[in-house]
């Protein structure tokens, strides 16, 4: 009897502890907004100047000198079937293709700052377009 | 006369098509009255970049050393080869030094061009001891040749802006870049293109050519030339007025008036059309069939160079494409405006011409 009398207290402590918790998920102000906004772009900034530095492959050339506004990157397209590597790819795997060829450099681990922060970069300029998974 | 010349050049041309496979010097073009015709060709932005040292970007030098080799194979021979700018990537003495002796290997008479990445370093001045004047013209088999510096910005930009020469360099070599300033012919050389066409009868035929376009299609990039429309006002006067320019690294095409405007694919890298970035609002004109999209697993994908003929002193531009298609755009006098010879009809494009 008491047993169950403990079970049932916990279970309404935890249930409360759930609520409490859902309605502070959804208590979250214009302010909070802004600043999950500003963190955003700031990447979206380390991403632009990843872009167009010299120093990411090993002879000079950026993204940039190709990708003008990471123009012609599509990344609303992936992931996607690319014929050339015979298999469907993330967007980070042509990041890479272009680190080790166009700039002769090494490629980014995929979960790094710098891949993220590149992405965030290519996916703001392209902001506005429908996705399109799979398109040529 | 003219139509049938030009029908003439067509089915030469188809032919030329077909055997884009074999050595160049198998191609031989004829003309019904061939006295008013001439070649030449028309290799452009090479980029050459210099790593350090003696190491330069391989895949830079790939495409000016392929562009010459290919060029100096040409029979019949072209009479006489332009370069159109952007020899060097940030307008080094290494970079041009390098570039000129993969140039200098051309058999033939060679008009250069001055592009911003070989000017905003020095001003022009190493440039200017390998190539000679900024801007200058010249006669040739009864055509007007009129070489422009189209690169020029305002001078508070040039003069006063930045701090270090590198910096102005390395600020106006960044296509995208926010910081750079729009491109212009300028008013002391547009005095000069007006003192120079006086001399010049109207029925002359005029080719300009220049590193931006002499038109205005998306400033974000410089594919903008400030004061294009002086410019233009001074050679609409003339019947027959072509403009080829670099810059774009893709085909572009446009008439205005009396002007033809062609534009050429660079030896280096290609780059997107201004549709293809989502925020921007401006498009190439509405006339111009883009280039075939690169495949960017080829190397020389969308590069290359041109063959262009002057026929009765309009230009007919044959791209040689290193991994591509070939394509030809040639002024069409029945519709007076440059044309694809190919895919001018819409029906007849294919999906890789579709740019987003």
């Amino acid at each position: 009897m008491r047993r169950i009398a403990i079970t049932a207290t916990v279970a309404i402590i935890v249930t409360g502890l759930m609520i409490v918790a859902m309605l502070r998920a959804d208590e979250f102000t214009e302010k909070d907004q802004q600043r999950w906004q500003q963190e955003y772009m700031s990447v979206v900034a380390e991403g632009r100047e990843l872009w167009v530095s010299p120093d990411l492959g090993t002879n000079g050339v950026a993204c940039a000198q190709c990708h003008p506004n990471a123009a012609n990157t599509h990344p609303e397209t992936y992931p996607k079937f690319q014929q050339q590597l015979g298999r469907v790819v993330a967007l980070r795997d042509m990041i890479n293709w272009c680190l080790m060829n166009p700039l002769e450099g090494a490629p980014l681990d995929l979960d790094s700052r710098e891949m993220v922060a590149i992405e965030a970069y290519v996916t703001y300029e392209r902001r506005g377009v429908a996705l399109a998974p799979g398109k040529h | 006369m003219k139509n049938q010349n030009r029908r003439d050049f067509l089915k030469t041309a188809g032919v030329l098509t077909a055997v884009s496979c074999l050595p160049i010097n198998l191609v031989e073009l004829a003309f019904a009255d061939s006295r008013k015709n001439f070649t030449f060709a028309y290799i452009s932005d090479s980029h050459i970049q210099q790593i350090e040292g003696s190491k330069f970007v391989r895949n830079w030098d790939r495409g000016l050393i392929r562009a010459v080799a290919e060029t100096n194979l040409l029979d019949p021979k072209p009479d006489f080869v332009v370069f159109g700018g952007d020899l060097a990537q940030l307008g080094k003495k290494s970079e041009l030094d390098h570039g000129a002796e993969m140039l200098a290997k051309l058999n033939y008479k060679t008009y250069c061009v001055m592009g911003e990445h070989d000017y905003y370093l020095d001003l022009g001045e190493y440039w200017s001891k390998l190539y000679g004047d900024h801007y200058y013209s010249f006669n040739h088999k009864g055509v007007h040749f009129i070489v422009l510096n189209s690169i020029l910005t305002y001078d508070d930009w040039t003069y006063n802006r930045w701090p270090t020469a590198e910096q102005r360099m390395n600020e106006m070599a960044g296509l995208d870049n926010p910081n750079g300033s729009p491109f212009m012919v300028g008013e002391k050389q547009r005095q000069w293109l007006s003192k120079d066409l006086e001399k010049v009868s109207k029925d002359t035929p005029i080719v300009v050519f220049s590193h931006s376009p002499i038109q205005k299609i998306f400033k974000g990039w410089n594919f903008w030339t400030d004061d294009a429309e002086e410019v233009q006002a001074l050679l609409q006067p003339f019947d027959d007025v072509t403009v080829i320019y670099g810059h774009v690294h893709q085909i572009q095409y446009n008439q205005i008036g009396n002007i033809s405007f062609n534009a050429v694919m660079a030896t280096a890298w290609p780059w997107p059309y201004p549709r293809s970035y989502a925020q921007n609002k401006d498009f190439v004109p509405k006339l111009t069939v883009p280039m075939n999209r690169a495949n960017p697993f080829h190397e020389r994908d969308a590069t290359g160079w041109q063959l262009i003929d002057l026929d009765s002193g309009r230009v007919a531009l044959r791209y040689n494409l290193y991994d591509n298609t070939n394509r030809t755009v040639a002024y069409n006098p029945l519709t007076g405006r440059p044309e694809d010879k190919d895919f001018q009809d819409k029906a007849k494009r294919i999906p890789s011409q579709e740019h987003y």
